[in-house]
């Protein structure tokens, strides 16, 4: 087993698709490390991509099917969920039943899932979680270039003169591109790179420009940027014959002071930012969910796609709009069309001659010809009863939908929900049928990324339990359906051939999708495929960059320039909820954490769901307490932390959480439904909110080797820790000294217990040491300061606890203990006060302090906030 | 007071006269120090060290003749004073003797009460005072067998943990619900109590002691526990005979101005046998204060005795550390809980004052509790980590 050799596979996490080496080294762990000649990151890996080789066990996994909660057989599942998808649509018509998928699922599990539900329930009610994502990217690219096309490639982040980073915080969600036009900026510091963002992130660190712009305002700041480059002579004239509408967009231009007073900016920031983008002929605007999560998200779109078209910076090294998908398969899933309003292979709903082309491929006469339901619209429906029979594959959208409260009783309210997944989530406790899908390392198949770079997800792990390939559970309903013929396939590369098949049929270079090269691979051809970018025509040579001299797959041939007036947030801030809520992800999750919250090591950035707050927003809401943030719509409890970078008037939110980690941090609660009229793509980035203290009657914490669960409190969010000990952050209502004693009791044995108790200031505390280690800890105080975890964390590793640490334990800390401080370098485990040291000690750069520390010298991830450490060290020097 | 030289005389020879003698001598005083005990000034917070065989009786000795002559003072040891002559200022000596003074300091402290149970007046009763108590039970412990101690408070414990050392197997019959119960509270009178069975001392708490028989205390409950000496350790009384019959104030001491001096402007009293504002002091560093008071004003100078509003108790039993100071009830107790390491400690707060402090186990932190009790600083943020001690505390506070 340990001289397994390592397997070629894609990271499972964000779009940027970093191909790994995998060893397996155990049944539940892999050795992991970066594939050096991957195209996407040439041996790099961010601190999640890292950690992979820890999230392998099967705790919380699905492993059997499941019937009403109790297991069944792979028949009895299966027949049922066909059963009732059979006599649903026997009743009530294609339309009662949907199928919600995934951005996490393979292109051959993707193909299987929208062949069955357009062409075979006839209906188009298929949505993915994608459409959180990266929709309103996809509607962009379709109305600019007539196809949702990336044309840019992640060598153009390298070769540009100048970067803008829109709504991107690369530095944490794509980290491997960050640390890439990190690498780039050194050896070529005439880079300059501008970041556009209310919030200032770690992506600001090192950046020349940081635009602290209204959220939801970016339209305007590209239509003035638009009316810049027109007024100052940098229209392309050769490139104004690829295009079309050009006068339309340039009406709907901004003067420079309209855009001061829409976006929040200074005139003088404005014109900087634009005079350098109108004279930087090599630029890349490099977008990514702060575009697309708006309900103006495709205008947004449009807006930066206009700038590069009418510049004709566009399909050319270093130069290019660039949307990065979140999801590492968000781009295979658009390739098969798995969006309600898309059809495979790039095929369009609205063309006659598509619809009468895939019906004869598939065989089909039952294909769905108008576009479904939308993922919020869908939830809706679900919700009034319209749609019956859910079936959920390979996501949480009790979590990650916005509204959360409506979507959880949406998913309870089915008349039957059935869920294919590999692990236990928040969506599957009210689901009829549970089907246990493979996971990572499991299954076999193909991704694509942000670059339109395909790889292969390889399996180097059995399949534990009754675990089946996604595409195997949908082909195996459709044939309980009677459509086994259509379902046949033996393996992923059957499918994958198909789906490439497809994509060249009828195909004389009208849809750029056309990987019909790829069509030809025999199966041992397709496990060795290396990663390859599309258009792989079988009857042509493509190149990389799209769009560089036209082409574009519009009836005219030409880009359309979409005006873009600006449109204000759906839900504007009131007296009343005078704040805007972003949500947002964190470094080290990912998602809604079933495969990042099995590792303890991602824990220790950010353990708790925090709520990111100006401190002159809330001046009387304490870092480190707990606060409600609330909208019209739902609400969340979360930890408070003052970050002086956010836009005054913002707050943020990441939204990981789910019931398993802490119910109170579902955040997406709050966030409000409004949604994209053309991608149907939430505003997460827009939820006005009041935010409050949560004025709980007592904080605590109790760190275990024993799982309380989330329910262990009114409020609770669970940390695993290394070595099967488990953190629980807890607050409430009622007596302190009722809640502790409730706490303690439930670790059960009244040995070695030793306790601190001053009832008059609401002080409990209590440890106990068993057979010399220590087995738990539970501190609980009237007030969220409670002593720092660390040390005490720490101790359970020991496997014995010395006297003086017992005579300290229920101080929290040594006599000479240090302030515990915050992890800055999850890899190396370096924290907060090793790099203060040593920028103190007189290494000055982010390079400097790896070598003194090790600190950001593994996966990089870290570098932005030693950087930020360093500017701040910098900035308290006196002159 | 000009250069004229006063006839200071001292009775008692305890802690608290020798210790003013010394101070008068040096001062310029022509001292005479009367003690009734035969010994010379000893140590007696020592004797417990003395009786659990730690220390040999010549090292308690705090002042040897030669030092005395040193010093010039007078040494009359074993000596019995049996009345004073205020109006000759004459202090009258069962020899017949008297001796003359200027001023007069009653250093004459407290005698151990013997309670009147039928038989309490047998050979076999002891008390635990002076040099000769404890040399008397060494004697008995020698031999051996069952001991009862009365009395679980600071002194019976000493009594019971030095006869146990020895050898003896000891009882320690206490009359109320738990040990030591002005210094401590239950918390860590279980503690002591848990420790001192380990020691093969047992206790009996509520005990009502109805007769003391010739191998046997006799309970109210009918127990006999067995004994064949009995130690009584139930207090003391300060000794006021003189001052009484000579027409000074007595209440339940000597009654004392500030400066420790009598109604009567020629004499002083101090230590155990003295009352200052109602209160007798029954430990060793207050008798000392009174001492240098009374030695101060003698000697002209303005000097003020202040009581220290709290005193603290140490003890030592059979290796466990147990402490306290200032107030035991009435007030928000912080309890620190290791009953399985044998480490307690219980701190009173009021006002967010610390007002008293229990320490059981390790008692090492003591000074800086007392320290802080006395200097009545509020507390504030540092409460948390008070029952830590001050290695927890910011660098202000412990200094």
């Amino acid at each position: 087993m340990t001289d397994a050799p390592a397997v070629r596979t894609t990271c499972p996490y964000c779009g940027v698709g970093c191909g790994v080496l995998a060893r397996p080294t155990g049944p539940e762990f892999a050795e992991i490390a970066g594939d050096p000649v991957h195209p996407a990151n040439f041996g790099r890996l961010c601190v999640k991509g890292t950690a992979l080789g820890e999230t392998l066990s099967l705790q919380n996994r699905l492993l059997y099917p499941e019937i009403a909660g109790a297991r069944a057989s792979w028949d009895d599942a299966l027949g049922l969920v066909a059963a009732k998808f059979r006599d649903t649509i026997a009743e009530h018509g294609p339309d009662s039943v949907a199928l919600y998928v995934s951005g996490q699922l393979l292109t051959e599990d993707y193909y299987a899932a929208n062949k069955l539900a357009k062409g075979f329930l006839g209906t188009a009610n298929i949505d993915s979680n994608s459409r959180l994502c990266m929709s309103s990217a996809v509607a962009g690219h379709r109305r600019a270039f007539g196809e949702d096309i990336v044309p840019t490639v992640y060598e153009d982040l390298e070769l540009a003169d100048l970067l803008v980073l829109v709504g991107s915080n690369t530095a944490w969600c794509h980290p491997v591109l960050f640390q890439r036009i990190a690498a780039a900026r050194a050896t070529r510091p005439t880079m300059r790179v501008v970041v556009i963002d209310p919030r200032r992130t770690a992506t600001c660190e090192g950046a020349d420009m940081h635009l602290a712009i209204a959220p939801g305002t970016d339209v305007a700041l590209f239509a003035g940027l638009l009316r810049y480059l027109h007024r100052s002579g940098r229209a392309d004239r050769t490139y104004a014959a690829h295009l079309e509408d050009v006068d339309d967009a340039l009406a709907a231009g901004r003067t420079v002071a309209d855009v001061a007073a829409i976006c929040g900016l200074r005139q003088s920031e404005i014109t900087k930012f634009y005079e350098l983008f109108a004279s930087t002929a090599k630029t890349v605007t490099m977008f990514s969910q702060g575009v697309n999560q708006s309900s103006a998200g495709v205008d947004k779109v449009n807006a930066i796609i206009n700038v590069h078209l009418l510049t004709g910076r566009i399909g050319k090294p270093g130069a290019g709009p660039f949307s990065i998908t979140g999801q590492p398969n968000a781009m295979g899933g658009r390739e098969v069309g798995a969006l309600s309003n898309l059809l495979a292979a790039h095929l369009e709903f609205g063309r006659a001659s598509d619809l009468a082309l895939l019906r004869d491929f598939w065989s089909a006469p039952n294909l769905a010809t108008n576009p479904g339901l939308k993922a919020v619209s869908l939830f809706e429906a679900v919700a009034a009863g319209k749609v019956r029979a859910l079936w959920v594959i390979g996501t949480n959208p009790a979590v990650s939908l916005p509204n959360g409260d409506m979507a959880r009783a949406a998913l309870a309210k089915a008349e039957f929900l059935a869920i294919s997944d590999c692990a236990n989530t928040d969506s599957g406790m009210s689901a009829h049928v549970r089907l246990p899908a493979q996971a990572w390392g499991e299954k076999d198949g193909t991704v694509t990324n942000s670059e339109r770079v395909i790889s292969r997800q390889r399996s180097f792990l059995s399949p534990p339990g009754e675990a089946r390939p996604d595409w195997w559970i949908i082909a195996q309903v459709a044939a309980r359906l009677g459509h086994g013929a259509a379902f046949a396939w033996r393996n992923a590369a059957e499918i994958f051939r198909e789906h490439a098949t497809l994509s060249g049929t009828q195909n004389d270079g009208s849809r750029l999708f056309d990987i019909s090269a790829l069509a030809r691979l025999n199966d041992a051809e397709y496990e060795a495929m290396k990663p390859a970018r599309w258009p792989r025509p079988a009857k042509s040579i493509a190149l990389s960059r799209l769009f560089g001299r036209g082409g574009f797959p519009t009836p005219s041939g030409r880009a359309r320039m979409v005006p873009t007036p600006y449109r204000a947030p759906a839900n504007p801030v009131s007296v009343e909820w005078p704040l805007v809520l972003i949500t947002g992800r964190l470094r080290d999750q990912w998602h809604t954490m079933t495969r990042t919250g099995k590792t303890a090591r991602l824990f220790r950035h950010i353990p708790e769901p925090v709520l990111a707050i100006h401190p002159d927003d809330m001046p009387a809401m304490e870092d480190g307490d707990l606060a409600v943030v609330e909208s019209p719509w739902g609400s969340g409890t979360l930890r408070v932390r003052h970050d002086r970078g956010l836009r005054r008037g913002t707050v943020f939110a990441p939204m990981h959480w789910t019931a398993e980690f802490c119910a109170g941090g579902r955040v997406n609660s709050a966030v409000n439904p409004a949604v994209d009229p053309l991608s149907g793509q939430p505003e997460f980035k827009h939820t006005p909110v009041q935010v409050r203290p949560a004025a709980m009657d007592w904080h605590g914490f109790a760190l275990t080797r024993r799982l309380l669960g989330s329910k262990a409190a009114e409020w609770c969010a669970v940390i695993p820790l290394e070595g099967q000990v488990w953190r629980h952050e807890l607050a409430g209502h009622g007596d302190a000294a009722d809640a502790h004693a409730a706490t303690v009791a439930s670790l059960g044995g009244p040995d070695g217990w030793m306790s601190l108790r001053d009832p008059a200031a609401g002080i409990f505390r209590a440890a106990q040491v068993q057979d010399g280690r220590l087995a738990a800890c539970v501190f609980t105080g009237r007030n969220h300061l409670l002593p720092a975890r660390d040390w005490l964390m720490e101790l359970f590793a020991h496997e014995s606890i010395e006297i003086a640490d017992r005579r300290a334990l229920l101080a929290g800390r040594r006599a000479d203990g240090a302030a515990p401080e915050p992890s800055i370098c999850v890899c190396m485990g370096v924290g907060a006060g090793a790099i203060r040291a040593a920028i103190a000690a007189g290494c000055d750069s982010v390079a400097a302090v790896g070598k003194a520390t090790t600190a950001g010298t593994n996966c990089g991830s870290c570098r932005p906030e030693i950087g930020a450490i360093l500017t701040e060290m910098r900035v308290k020097e006196p002159a | 007071m000009g250069s004229e030289i006063y006839q200071v005389v001292v009775i008692g020879a305890g802690p608290a006269g020798a210790r003013c003698a010394e101070r008068l001598a040096n001062g310029g005083a022509a001292v005479t120090l009367v003690g009734g005990e035969a010994a010379h000034p000893y140590n007696r917070v020592a004797l417990s060290q003395y009786l659990a065989g730690d220390l040999d009786a010549h090292a308690l000795i705090t002042h040897h003749p030669h030092a005395l002559d040193e010093h010039q003072i007078a040494w009359r040891p074993g000596t019995i004073v049996t009345a004073l002559d205020r109006h000759a200022k004459r202090v009258m000596l069962g020899s017949g003797e008297f001796i003359p003074y200027d001023r007069l300091v009653l250093a004459t402290g407290a005698q151990p009460v013997r309670l009147p149970f039928p038989g309490a007046d047998r050979p076999s009763v002891l008390m635990y005072r002076t040099l000769e108590d404890v040399d008397q039970m060494i004697a008995h412990a020698a031999i051996g067998g069952d001991a009862v101690v009365i009395g679980g408070g600071l002194l019976g414990l000493e009594a019971a943990a030095g006869l146990a050392k020895r050898g003896m197997r000891v009882t320690v019959l206490h009359a109320v619900g738990r040990l030591m119960e002005r210094q401590l509270d239950d918390g860590a009178a279980a503690l002591l109590q848990r420790r001192l069975a380990g020691q093969g001392i047992a206790t009996i708490t509520n005990a009502k002691t109805v007769a003391i028989e010739e191998d046997a205390v006799l309970l109210a409950d009918g127990t006999r526990v067995p004994a064949r000496i009995v130690v009584m350790a139930v207090g003391i009384r300060p000794h006021t005979e003189l001052a009484r019959s000579a027409g000074l104030p007595v209440n339940r001491g000597i009654l004392v101005d500030d400066a420790m001096r009598t109604d009567d402007p020629s004499i002083w009293a101090i230590g155990e046998c003295a009352e200052h504002a109602g209160q007798c002091v029954g430990l060793v560093a207050p008798s000392f204060a009174q001492a240098e008071v009374a030695a101060a004003a003698i000697l002209g100078r303005d000097a003020r005795y202040v009581p220290v509003s709290a005193d603290a108790t140490a003890l030592k039993v059979a290796g466990a550390g147990v402490w306290s100071a200032g107030e035991i009830e009435g007030g928000d107790p912080i309890v620190l809980d290791d009953a399985e390491a044998g480490q307690y400690r219980r701190l009173l707060m009021r006002d967010d004052r610390l007002v008293g402090a229990v320490l059981y186990g390790e008692t090492g932190d003591a000074p800086w509790y007392l320290a802080i009790i006395k200097d009545g600083r509020p507390i504030g943020a540092a409460r948390s980590t008070l029952p830590f001690g001050p290695a927890f505390q910011p660098a202000e506070w412990a200094a």
